[in-house]
């Protein structure tokens, strides 16, 4: 037994320069998750996180389609459904269906949602401009929270000595 | 299961100095355990450490920060707010509840 209780330590003396650097590439609706999670676990830590939206992961932060990013089987051995079933009509609709009511009962927010969440924790959410010239889409078309359109080397400038992720 | 005196009364903690018995905890001992991490306590922060309890108490589970937002009622900015940098750990440890196991 001791006298003094032991403290966690929340890092809160330590000045921590962990940054957090995620490019998101993809625009499905189980592979926009990854990004998502992990972002928000690390803001949760304390820390300094940037994500980086690019080609199909344009997807996620474009107004008109991040709310209906869509998950298909078909080529995803993973399923474990029998290949040649996969694309047929309506199969995509289904399992997109399925994957977003899991996602709902375990609490885990939609795409645009989570977003908010992630500004709202102080994480920062960049837009890639070559995705944005390639769909002529401009900060008028992307969700509010997104600080800006930059380049590749704007990104890899603002986020020296970061650990990255790809996804 | 190593125990530590905290306000008085002899509480157990796990290694890192969670409290490991709910029911052990009142709210004498979350004032000392807010000190320990430099948070002194307004209404805010009572109202939520009082949902963490009650949540705690019909789930057997700590609320994630999702969850305080959502059930309740406090957004995510104002938790980082106050208890800064580690809202979700903080609270729990104020609250004498276990780290929350969830993801999101």
């Amino acid at each position: 037994m001791t006298d003094q209780p032991v403290i966690p330590s929340f890092g809160d003396d330590d000045e921590s320069d962990r940054k957090l650097a995620i490019i998101c590439s993809k625009g499905n609706l189980d592979m926009a998750y990854p990004g998502l999670i992990l972002g928000n676990a690390a803001l949760g830590e304390g820390v300094e996180t940037h994500l980086f939206f690019t080609f199909w992961g344009f997807d996620m932060i474009t107004k008109s389609r991040m709310g209906d990013l869509k998950f298909t089987p078909v080529g995803n051995t993973a399923t474990h459904m029998p290949m040649g079933l996969t694309p047929m009509p309506g199969i995509t609709g289904m399992a997109t269906k399925q994957m977003k009511k899991t996602l709902e009962d375990l609490d885990i927010p939609p795409v645009p949602e989570f977003l908010e969440q992630i500004v709202a924790a102080g994480g920062h959410l960049w837009a890639c401009r070559l995705s944005a010239d390639m769909n002529k889409l401009t900060d008028a078309d992307l969700y509010d929270g997104v600080e800006g359109i930059i380049s590749a080397s704007d990104f890899i400038e603002m986020t020296e000595g970061a650990q990255l992720l790809f996804i | 299961m190593p125990t530590a005196t905290i306000n008085g009364k002899d509480v157990q903690i796990d290694a890192e100095g969670f409290m490991t018995e709910p029911s052990e905890w009142d709210e004498a001992i979350a004032e000392v355990l807010a000190g320990n991490i430099g948070i002194e306590l307004t209404d805010a922060h009572w109202k939520l450490i009082r949902f963490l309890r009650e949540d705690f108490a019909k789930q057997g589970e700590t609320a994630t920060t999702r969850r305080v937002q959502t059930v309740g009622g406090v957004p995510t900015k104002v938790q980082f707010e106050l208890f800064p940098k580690k809202p979700a750990k903080k609270m729990a440890y104020i609250a004498g509840l276990p780290k929350p196991k969830g993801c999101v």
